[in-house]
């Protein structure tokens, strides 16, 4: 598109097909606001602070707490536990990322309604803002893995980590974090109040059901059922294998790897097929009640 | 044949629902035609349903019936292709990326609707001194004043060169000064640019004579008259359009009214607190009667002017009342 013209644009009925250059370049810009947003701390130590030794300091409670107990079971199951909490922090950070957006852009910069105008689409858009909650999750994970393995005999050693399996299953847990922060977006976007609640409940319920910091096994079987549904279950169990070489739970102890990556690959195109159609559904309500400029009257 | 149209509305209508759970009708049965090309305006008071259609030709908001296409485009069905070719202004709101600054918040729009980065920032920059906001092209958002947070959507609005512009009040609390730079502004653009269209909503009648090559009147809803300002002017011609000044206040508006010969008369406030009456009458052999029955009631005429219609008096005589209430918040210069 040429910008200082004099000349007719292209004939009504004509519109400028969205490329993936377009979505490429959306996805950029995104990232780059996101970080701009996300690191627009007055101080740098406070935002280092908040975003590494909060979870940090949340990890070593688990810890004392697995200490506490002491027993052989406990003893076995530290490594998975531990690891299984510090990736959890994905989850959240994502979910979280790509949802909250919409909340951002609408209550506090009142700047939806032109976003929606502007970018060719609000799925890279969306996803964009996340990565800089990504890259500051990362750094997290690293120091917290790293601080397992140096103090509290993590079995975690970088030569004996199985990185095809990493990188395998690693991205398509991220994908799957995309799919549901989508889902909330959706939740968020017909839904002015109680945003955070709404985000809070489902990260709790995924701890929860995910086999995060206890192997699925103890959960009651119906319980136990709902989590081998949800993509995030395998990527854990994927991940333990990778970087510990063991499994957590019983209960998914007899798959294959190559199992637990179909399985993982399967729910995660799901999940996003799902979470993508769901976004559109509520755009598509969100429009018809008036919603995307809607800003909550204080 | 005729030029092809930029905006189509057929029938369309919006339903609210209120917090008391009661449905009411922001827009009823509106239909337009907007050519390519035009300067379009939409007048009418608060509450008219002037945003509520802007709403719905932009694609964000769904129409409850009827259709409406924007350059060519179905603005529910083909919501993605009508983004690609429009843009939005609304005046009178507080957005924008806090944590960016002038310059980067509009780059960043620039670069949304896909445009070369370096010529984007050439044209804000061009933009910026246009609206006189260049010095604050490095200043963050957040420690912008309303009315330059305005001036930036506004550059906003003409970044991508859009084929279909929606100005929704542009000129909103804007000063005087500022407000006239926008309006020529706009006008120029639309001369200038072939195949360019805007639609712009205000309720400075004003504002809609000076820059409108037509303009539709809403109130509750409902689309009113369309023509052009001369034109809808021009059927006040049959009547007498009479504005005074008066002290003490007329006590009984209503009875007056009454009078033969008048058709029409509406008391305000002036802005020296003075009363003033506009009047619409048969003939200019009505005036008499009319100082007369002041006359008799006690009343002293302190100004008297036999006026040229404007788009308010024709307002006034479709709807009945005023289309601003109160007097003086224009912010057109005299
Ligand atoms: N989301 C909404 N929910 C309920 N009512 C609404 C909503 N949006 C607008 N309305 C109502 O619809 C009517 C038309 O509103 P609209 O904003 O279109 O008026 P307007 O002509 O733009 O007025 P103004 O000059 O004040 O901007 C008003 O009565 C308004 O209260
Ligand atoms: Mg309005």
């Amino acid at each position: 598109m040429a910008v200082e013209t004099n000349a007719a644009p292209a004939p009504a009925g004509h519109s400028p097909a969205v490329t993936w250059r377009d979505r490429w370049q959306t996805f950029r810009l995104s990232a780059w606001l996101g970080w701009q947003v996300e690191s627009n701390w007055a101080d740098p130590l406070l935002f280092a602070v908040y975003s590494m030794a909060k979870p940090i300091a949340s990890a070593l409670i688990l810890v004392i707490m697995y200490r506490i107990i002491a027993n052989e079971t406990a003893e076995a199951l530290f490594p998975g536990m531990y690891v299984g909490n510090a990736l959890f922090m994905y989850v959240g950070a994502l979910m979280f990322g790509v949802s909250w957006v919409i909340m951002e852009e609408r209550e506090y910069f009142q700047i939806l309604k032109y976003i929606y105008l502007s970018t060719a689409s609000m799925y890279w858009y969306l996803a964009g803002r996340a990565v800089a909650k990504f890259l500051i999750t990362t750094l997290a994970v690293v120091i917290l893995l790293a601080f397992g393995a140096a103090f509290l005999d993590l079995p975690l050693r970088l030569s004996q980590v199985d990185w095809g399996l990493f990188a395998t299953v690693f991205p398509l847990g991220i994908l799957t974090m995309i799919g549901l922060g989508y889902l909330l977006a959706g939740v968020l976007l017909i839904s002015a109040r109680h945003g955070s609640g709404y985000v809070e409940s489902v990260a709790g319920a995924l701890y929860l059901l995910c086999g995060v910091v206890f192997p699925l096994d103890v959960l009651p079987g119906w319980l136990a059922a709902a989590g081998k549904v949800i993509p995030v279950t395998y990527w854990l169990e994927g991940l333990r294998r990778a970087l510990l070489g063991q499994s957590f739970a019983q209960a998914l102890a007899g798959y294959s790897d190559g199992q637990i990556v179909l399985w993982l690959a399967i729910s995660t195109v799901v999940t996003l097929g799902v979470s993508v159609w769901f976004f559109g559904r509520m755009d598509h309500v969100a429009r018809s009640r008036g919603l995307i400029d809607q800003v909550t009257e204080h | 044949m005729s030029a092809p149209l930029s905006v189509d509305v057929q029938n369309v209508s919006r339903q609210f629902v209120t917090k008391k759970g009661q449905t009411f009708w922001a827009l009823r049965d509106a239909s337009l035609q907007v050519q390519e090309g035009e300067l379009f305006g939409l007048l009418g008071p608060n509450g008219a349903g002037k945003t509520t259609l802007i709403k719905i030709l932009s694609t964000l908001l769904l129409p409850t019936s009827g259709q409406a296409r924007v350059a060519g485009f179905d603005v529910v069905r083909e919501a993605d292709k009508v983004r690609r070719v429009i843009n939005m202004v609304s005046g009178g709101e507080h957005s924008g990326y806090g944590i960016l600054t002038v310059r980067e918040s509009l780059w960043l729009f620039s670069q949304f609707h896909g445009l070369p980065s370096k010529a984007a920032l050439a044209r804000i920059d061009e933009l910026l001194e246009v609206v006189g906001l260049a010095q604050h092209a490095h200043t963050r958002i957040n420690k912008l004043s309303t009315g330059m947070r305005q001036k930036m959507n506004f550059v906003r609005g003409f970044l991508n060169d859009p084929r279909v512009l929606f100005l929704d009040e542009p000129t909103l609390g804007l000063d005087v000064e500022t407000s006239r730079i926008l309006r020529s502004y706009v006008k120029r653009w639309v001369k200038e640019k072939p195949g360019r269209t805007i639609l712009l909503t205000t309720h400075y009648m004003a504002e809609a004579d000076e820059l409108c090559d037509r303009l539709a009147i809403i109130e509750g809803g409902r689309i009113l008259a369309c023509d052009t300002p001369a034109n809808l002017k021009r059927t006040m011609q049959d009547e007498v359009v009479l504005r005074m000044e008066v002290y003490p206040s007329l006590a009984e508006p209503q009875r007056l009214a009454q009078l033969p010969g008048v058709l029409r008369l509406v008391p305000d406030r002036g802005q020296n607190g003075h009363q003033v009456l506009t009047w619409g009458l048969a003939d200019d052999g009505v005036i008499g009667t009319v100082i007369q029955a002041l006359q008799q009631d006690g009343v002293r005429i302190l100004r008297l002017e036999k006026a040229d219609p404007t788009l308010e008096d024709v307002f006034m005589r479709m709807v009945g009342r005023r289309l601003t209430d109160g007097n003086g918040q224009s912010n057109h210069s005299a």
